[in-house]
């Protein structure tokens, strides 16, 4: 917790390709990207942006077609340098991960009880007692009822809601520094999502946990992350503290992903989707990805592709005409000419 | 301007399960338990719950996709659950069906004028070739498919416009009624709007009636002018939109609308965490009295000893809940 100065996760550079017989996919590109010490980072984009690809690769779970490039550095180490072995030891231990479906994440054949101590047992050295009561102690915390019962049994017997409890008390259990989230509530209930979510939170401040949200859903993003970084087509587009990416959108594709969806707390007769289609990522658009739907598009963007540019301190945004004064784009539906700068 | 199209009157849908050993007896698991309402013409009522609710059971049930157990559906005066076989496929014309995977729903050996026409061929057998695929090219425009793709196959499509071949296919016999059942979900956000916005123009203009079924309220909110809340198969709460959304009269309701996400930070942050423990209850066997008690913040004992009424709350607003003052007195969740 001390070192506040270096980030917890640095991604510099950092780039993922896959070869198919169709040609190469740029999944992700040229990314840089920081995850602070106990900072909550949601990552957000539509299928296909690249959100999930770009923490599948630092975990080292990309397809045998896929090839990365650039740096990811946790506490200093390039993990795209370990060997497999090295990598091993950081995954589970200092980062772990939570998945969408927790059925992928746990074993049919093996009690709960089990899967859980092996972990301890595996990075920790610790004896099957010792591993059984911290994972008892640790389904206790993430709000699993009756968990003396519950941890004698298979996961089939559980529910989705509770499966994905014990996935994340398997990630909590050797109290990693880092847990990236890839869609941890899109399967669930929106009234266990919100339980599953209000536990994040507690975890995360109370242990100083730092998190990474993967999530399409920006109502979840609203209520949990400290930062938000939006992907494109395999590019980061816009980064913003909480507050103002909500409030003050400064690229055209966040002010009109915020705009395209219902709000359950307001009547509306209409939302305003975005046109078009999301880009074919193996001949991407010239210029700015987000071009062909772009309704502020104007020459600028169609032959050259803006770099993500710091717009003011801790904000940055790829687009040649952000909204500066951005507060007119989602407060009355559309940004005023003036907005445009240039 | 009230003409009743659709009742739906004390509808039951129970699945007989094998029991856990050879000899053991079925157990039932009433999916839809004695649920009644009714729909005008050009209404939408948006069906919402949690999974397992019988939210999707109803629909199908409505349409005779799921045989009913017990009580009726009327359409247009006539009572659809004694029809015979041969009738209700004449029936069907009126009746359609938008599923939530659109790409499954879609057979991958057929082209898209091929499943766009099957129900025509069904409806209006007489139709000569040409007069079909006429009437496939028209609705392919009316959902924004261009007509070039008329040979294309289920997999060159992405799962938007899946979709819209699949509503393509639910309005081509020109229905009445579409049961919607999860229609955008499986979508990305920027298309679940540009899906929502294409049937709501499509009810404008076709002058339809919509059953819309979804988990998530923002959509329902956004197309509903009814909404129907179920609980382990039963009606908890049905009333005008506006009056759910803002006056809720069940503490389920209440609970869905408190745990739903909203895009703004500082209200997210500031409200009420959700008040609800736990998952609902098997519906194989129910809790006794009212089925929510077990999960209710505001429980008593009474409320294991009897069912409550669907009371009348308000105008067209009814809840099944003894202490609805008590969850209207509290201060609103949603605005």
């Amino acid at each position: 917790m001390s070192d506040t100065t270096t980030p917890l996760l640095a991604l510099s550079d950092y780039a993922i390709r896959f070869s198919t017989p169709d040609g190469t996919v740029k999944a992700v590109n040229g990314l840089d990207l920081s995850v602070g010490r106990g900072e909550t980072v949601a990552v957000v984009g539509e299928s296909g942006s690249g959100k999930s690809q770009t923490f599948n690769g630092v975990f080292g779970l990309l397809a045998g077609n896929a090839e990365t490039a650039g740096e990811a550095r946790f506490e200093g180490r390039d993990l795209l340098k370990l060997s497999p072995r090295e990598l091993d030891a950081v995954r589970g231990a200092d980062m772990a991960m939570v998945f969408q479906d927790p059925m992928t994440a746990l074993n049919p054949a093996m009690k709960i009880k089990h899967q859980l101590s092996e972990t301890l047992k595996v990075h920790k050295g610790l004896k099957r007692r010792e591993a059984e009561a911290q994972a008892l102690a640790m389904l206790k915390k993430v709000g699993i009822p009756e968990a003396e019962r519950r941890i004698e049994q298979y996961p089939h017997q559980l529910s989705g809601g509770m499966r994905q409890r014990v996935v994340i008390a398997m990630a909590l259990l050797c109290r990693p520094k880092l847990i990236v989230a890839d869609e941890p509530t899109t399967a669930l209930d929106v009234t266990i999502q919100a339980q599953i979510l209000d536990l994040f939170r507690d975890l995360t401040s109370d242990a100083g946990t730092a998190l990474v949200l993967i999530t399409h859903d920006l109502g979840v993003v609203a209520g949990v992350a400290d930062k938000v970084v939006v992907m494109y087509a395999g590019r980061i587009v816009e980064e913003a503290p909480v507050e103002a990416l909500f409030t003050r959108p400064a690229m055209p594709y966040t002010a009109a992903l915020i705009r395209s969806i219902p709000r359950v707390d307001r009547d509306a007769e209409a939302v305003e989707p975005i046109g078009g289609r999301p880009p074919d990522l193996i001949h991407p658009p010239a210029g700015c990805p987000f071009h062909p739907r772009c309704r502020f598009a104007e020459d600028a963007c169609r032959r050259e592709r803006p770099p993500l540019a710091e717009i003011e301190p801790g904000r940055r945004a790829a687009c040649w005409f952000p909204f500066v004064d951005a507060t007119s784009a989602t407060a009355h539906g559309t940004p005023s000419p003036e907005a445009l700068d240039g | 301007m009230a003409e009743t199209l659709l009742s739906v009157e004390h509808l039951s849908t129970v699945f007989s399960l094998r029991g856990r050993s050879l000899f053991a007896p079925n157990v039932d698991l009433k999916a839809v338990s004695d649920v009644s309402f009714h729909l005008e013409k050009g209404e939408t009522l948006g069906i919402v719950g949690e999974s397992g609710c019988g939210k999707s059971t109803l629909g199908r049930s409505i349409l005779r996709l799921i045989e009913p157990t017990e009580g009726r559906v009327v359409w247009q005066e006539r009572s659809l659950t004694d029809l015979s076989d041969a009738e209700m496929r004449k029936a069907r014309r009126d009746l359609s069906i938008i599923f939530q995977d659109p790409v499954a729903s879609l057979d991958p050996r057929m082209n898209v004028g091929q499943i766009i026409a099957e129900p025509l061929k069904v409806a209006e057998p007489a139709l000569s070739r040409k007069e079909r695929r006429q009437r496939v090219e028209k609705v392919m425009e009316e959902v924004g498919l261009a007509p070039e793709m008329i040979n294309r196959y289920p997999h060159e499509f992405s799962g938007g416009q899946a979709q819209r071949i699949g509503i393509a296919r639910a309005i081509v016999t020109e229905p009445k009624l579409i049961v919607c059942d999860e229609p955008v979900s499986a979508l990305d956000v920027s298309i679940q709007a540009q899906i929502v916005n294409l049937l709501k123009a499509l009810k404008e203009r076709m002058g339809l009636t919509l059953i819309f079924i979804s988990h998530d309220l923002s959509v329902v909110r956004l197309v509903s002018d009814r909404i129907l809340v179920l609980y382990l198969g039963r009606v908890v709460e049905i009333g005008p939109r506006r009056e759910v959304f803002t006056n809720p009269g069940h503490p389920y309701t209440r609970a869905l609308l408190a745990a739903a996400p909203i895009p703004d930070p500082k209200i997210a942050r500031s409200r009420e965490k959700t008040p609800l423990k736990g998952d609902p209850p098997s519906p194989i066997d129910p809790p006794s009295g009212c089925a929510f008690r077990t999960r209710c913040p505001i429980a008593r004992d009474v409320c294991a000893e009897e069912r409550p009424p669907l009371a009348e709350i308000g105008a067209g607003h009814r809840a099944a809940c003894l202490f609805w003052e008590e969850v209207r007195s509290d201060p609103a969740v949603a605005g």
